[in-house]
């Protein structure tokens, strides 16, 4: 279990720091990913799944796909194709092919080891609903209201730029 | 159980931040900047996170659940206002909105 750890925290480590200095957006997004999908590994070998399967579903999940999303609405133009062809050749994912490989075995050990594979007492979610609701339920409200506010916000901002007269 | 101490984790989690704070302060592209941004916001629920695990607390994990929803209100509008430099300024380097005027 601590080979785990300091299995996933070297990757973790590694595939941020090649992800800030990538030239391209798109190949720094993949080690990104990967390294969400690290840490979200460290979470669960700590004994917080839960947190590590939102990690997973939200960080790795929905706010990379924004990303994703953006950079399609960014790069529009011919030059594009010419650009996928390129992104196509092995050596632009086969860094982060590897550390994911490193993943995917320590995930396998882990689901191979039955409960073994984290370290103290697991945290279950229904504790974390129960607390959530109970002490923290004014915390609960400003979140909802601060999500309010981004979304107004990025509707505000992502509209087509007014034509100048 | 032996568990792993949590100074070690710690230690990750300040290797990260201080990974995303160098990427801040390199880059200049806009969008690697708000990725070191996500960055440093999961070093720091990386942190809370460990040291909740460490004294066997929810509340670490509680805090890294209203972290996560302010990141991602965060992405949402850093990202429209990316959109919205790029349509008005046709780049996304950051300095090219150094002159901005009101």
């Amino acid at each position: 279990m601590e080979t785990t750890f300091y299995a996933a925290a070297a990757t973790a480590v590694l595939a941020t720091a090649l992800a800030i200095t990538r030239t391209n957006v798109v190949h720094g997004l993949l080690y990104l990913i990967v390294s969400l999908l690290a840490v979200a590994l460290i979470f669960f070998v700590v004994g917080a799944p839960f947190v590590a399967a939102l990690e997973v579903i939200i960080y790795a999940g929905a706010i990379m796909v924004l990303f994703v999303f953006v950079m399609m609405l960014l790069n529009l133009g011919p030059q594009t194709v010419e650009q996928e062809r390129r992104w196509l050749t092995p050596r632009t994912w086969i860094g982060p092919l590897v550390l994911t490989v490193v993943l995917l075995a320590e995930l396998l050990y882990a689901l191979a080891s039955r409960g073994q594979a984290t370290t103290g007492p697991v945290v279950d979610p229904q504790q974390i609903g129960i607390d959530l609701f109970g002490r923290y339920a004014i915390a609960v409200e400003l979140a909802s209201m601060l999500l309010l506010a981004g979304l107004i916000g990025a509707y505000h901002l992502g509209r087509r730029p007014l034509k100048r007269e | 159980m032996a568990g792993i101490p949590v100074t070690h984790g710690l230690i990750i989690a300040s290797l990260l931040f201080s990974l995303g704070l160098v990427g801040v302060l390199v880059r200049r592209n806009i969008i690697f900047i708000l990725m070191s941004i996500e960055v440093m916001l999961n070093a720091a629920g990386l942190a809370f996170v460990v040291a909740g695990s460490r004294w066997s607390q929810r509340d670490g994990q509680i805090m890294f659940l209203f972290i996560l929803a302010m990141a991602a209100a965060e992405v949402a509008v850093g990202l429209a206002l990316i959109l919205q430099l790029y349509h008005r300024l046709g780049t996304l380097d950051a300095d090219g909105a150094a002159t901005l005027r009101g």
